[in-house]
């Protein structure tokens, strides 16, 4: 296993989380692409090091070939990703028409019941005061 | 008798495509769709008299050997997953074909919903890692588009986190799936459960763990809840009943079979058991403060999954087998109570407990279909509910586990309480807003719901009563299906012949 290679994935990974923890849907969405990106070479660095022929029988009959299974996967995971982020490109520009703005809304329901909860505990700490 | 394996997948796919190329004519996508899920169940149902009889049934796709090909299996858990799940899909197609505006101007429903009921077929018959998470993502993209379906603002906005949440996951997934074949070099299931044991006791903790966080993102356990209760209650109503029914219990599933099956020298009891307490509790408190119809059942979704993970970290035969039976009745109960939620909202226009009031007089049949489905949730005897509680709270008791018990009682007791608040604000009382109280002096706020969508309903709940009755029979299914997930020596010969 290479050492750059592992590097790229944690550098890769590390930047697709702190993009996503943003409150802007466009970077939400890179960072996912990120952490995809992340994955699918970690994918790569375990098939094994680079150098092994791709094919049997391109550098000689004696040479170790690559391990095929996990560039299938990755290129599974790869079309697989492309087509929901795809998506949800559509979907975040779908919010913005609806609502001029790139950032994520907060579930409305949700903050009206989190008041609510504050509003008793207040109450609650005034009367025992 | 192989063939039934793949017939699941391949007819709502097949399906699917035809009614893509029908998108204009409504009617001849009703058939199609109604007819390739009659035809799916039929063939579940035979697929699960085969297992009971001859026990695991595989077939190696392509004619590959099992470690490298794929492989689809079914035993008596898949089996029974997949009947009960094709019974509630097929009666939620239905009532959609039944409400006025779910599929009428939508040329990509019927499509779209084949295709995700493919891909939960193939999440329970898939004996291989990685095509569980092509099985995921065929279900998850269908879902996304399901639940945007409309695009109307609160969607695309709950639609969003729930892409987002599932996507997140799925990139974890591949991680996990790149880990263990780092360390075991492949990727089948059956395989896997004998390479994993030769691997040092950290590696396989370490593969445990990450794997019960992907799946307990997809199935909503306790730290790993916060995306359900927000995004389900936004959709139409059929897709609501039919992820609320099918969706988490797929995760549950994964757990399942990947905890019994991969790692069964490390079992994470106390990390299940605590999780599943949390779960429990904090899905029943989150339901009693909630104040609308569609809300409150959405945190029960998470409060049940609770009792799921509870019987399974028992890790015993009695515990699995409470599970099973379980998840057997929550499937088409969960679905029941949205379907009649749906009702509700179909004849008043919403579903806030401080909206709706009086319904009992109105429509007097929806109130007794949400009170049988309401009871048996709430797990009163005689209902399927009670059944699966008593399995999984004595299997506790076996295991001394009595923390855990005293619990799951209490957050029964929460459930019914928060089922008697849906019962006096929506069935019972009178609305508090006065605009729909005059709707309803003046007479019926809308026409009266449609048959379809009260038949598909009525069918469900009898369904639910069925499991009640064949409470016998079901329990041994579940017992021997329990058997075959703690001793899967039987899984792994059929698979690696």
């Amino acid at each position: 296993m290479s050492f750059v290679s592992a590097f790229v994935v944690a550098v890769l990974f590390s930047v697709g989380v702190y993009l996503l923890l943003q409150r802007s849907l466009s970077r939400i969405i890179l960072g996912l692409a990120l952490m995809g990106h992340s994955a699918n070479l970690l994918l790569m660095v375990v098939s094994g090091g680079a150098g092994k022929a791709p094919v049997i029988g391109t550098f000689g009959p004696d040479d170790v070939v690559a391990d095929p299974l996990p560039q299938a996967l990755a290129l599974t995971a790869i079309v697989i990703s492309f087509g929901i982020i795809s998506f949800l490109l559509a979907l975040a520009y779908r919010s913005w028409v609806l609502t001029q703005n790139d950032e994520v809304e907060d579930d409305l329901e949700d903050a009206r019941i989190a008041q609510l909860g504050e509003e008793e505990v207040r109450r609650w700490w005034r009367r025992s005061s | 008798m192989s063939v039934l394996l793949v017939l699941p997948i391949v007819i709502p796919l097949i399906a699917a495509a035809v009614a893509i190329i029908a998108f204009n004519h409504r009617s001849l996508q009703r058939i199609i769709a109604v007819s390739a899920l009659v035809a799916v169940l039929i063939d579940a149902v035979f697929l699960l008299i085969a297992v009971e009889q001859d026990g695991v049934q595989s077939i190696q796709m392509g004619g590959w050997a099992a470690p490298i090909g794929i492989t689809l299996v079914v035993d008596m858990f898949s089996a029974l997953m997949l009947v009960i799940s094709m019974v509630t899909v097929l009666m939620v197609l239905i009532y959609a074909i039944g409400q006025p505006g779910a599929d009428e101007d939508q040329p990509v429903f019927h499509p779209v919903y084949l295709v995700m009921t493919a891909g939960v077929a193939l999440s329970f018959t898939t004996g291989d890692l990685f095509n569980l998470f092509v099985a995921y993502e065929i279900t998850l993209a269908a879902s996304y588009v399901l639940i945007t379906l409309g695009g109307r603002r609160e969607q695309v906005r709950s639609g969003m986190t729930y892409v987002i949440i599932n996507l997140l996951a799925s990139t974890l997934f591949v991680i996990g799936i790149a880990w263990v074949y780092a360390a075991t070099g492949t990727v089948n299931m059956a395989d896997l459960a004998g390479k994993i044991a030769l691997l040092p006791d950290g590696t396989q903790t370490a593969l445990s763990m990450f794997l019960l966080v992907v799946f307990g993102i997809k199935a909503a356990i306790f730290p790993l809840f916060f995306w359900l209760p927000d995004s389900y209650p936004t959709a139409r109503m059929p897709v609501t009943a039919v992820f609320a029914g099918l969706l988490t219990k797929v995760g549950v599933y994964s757990i399942i079979r990947t905890q019994t099956l991969l790692f069964p020298q490390h079992r994470p009891s106390t990390i299940l058991l605590v999780c599943a307490g949390l779960t429990m509790a904090i899905g029943v408190l989150g339901a009693i403060a909630q104040n609308d119809m569609k809300r409150i059942l959405s945190f029960h979704i998470v409060s049940q999954i609770g009792y799921m993970i509870l019987g399974l970290g028992l890790f015993s035969v009695a515990g699995v087998a409470g599970t099973v039976f379980f998840i057997i009745h929550q499937i088409p109960v969960k679905t029941a109570l949205f379907l009649t939620t749906g009702l509700v909202e179909e004849s008043t226009g919403s579903t806030a407990l401080n909206k709706v009031g009086g319904m009992i007089r109105r429509t007097p049949l929806v109130a007794g279909l949400f009170l049988l489905a309401a009871l048996s949730l709430a797990g009163i005897p005689p209902f399927s509910g009670f059944v699966g509680k008593l399995g999984i709270i004595q299997a506790g008791f076996g295991a001394q586990e009595y923390a855990i018990v005293a619990v799951s009682l209490l957050v029964s007791l929460l459930t019914l309480f928060s089922m008697i608040k849906i019962w006096n604000g929506v069935f019972l009382g009178t609305p508090e807003d006065p605009t729909l109280r005059l709707a309803s002096a003046a007479g019926e706020a809308r026409l009266p719901t449609p048959v379809l969508m009260r038949s598909a309903t009525v069918a469900l709940v009898a369904v639910t009563l069925a499991i009640a009755v064949f409470a016998g029979p079901i329990f041994d299914l579940s017992e021997r299906a329990a058997q075959s997930l703690l001793n899967p020596t039987a899984y792994i010969h059929e698979v690696l012949r």
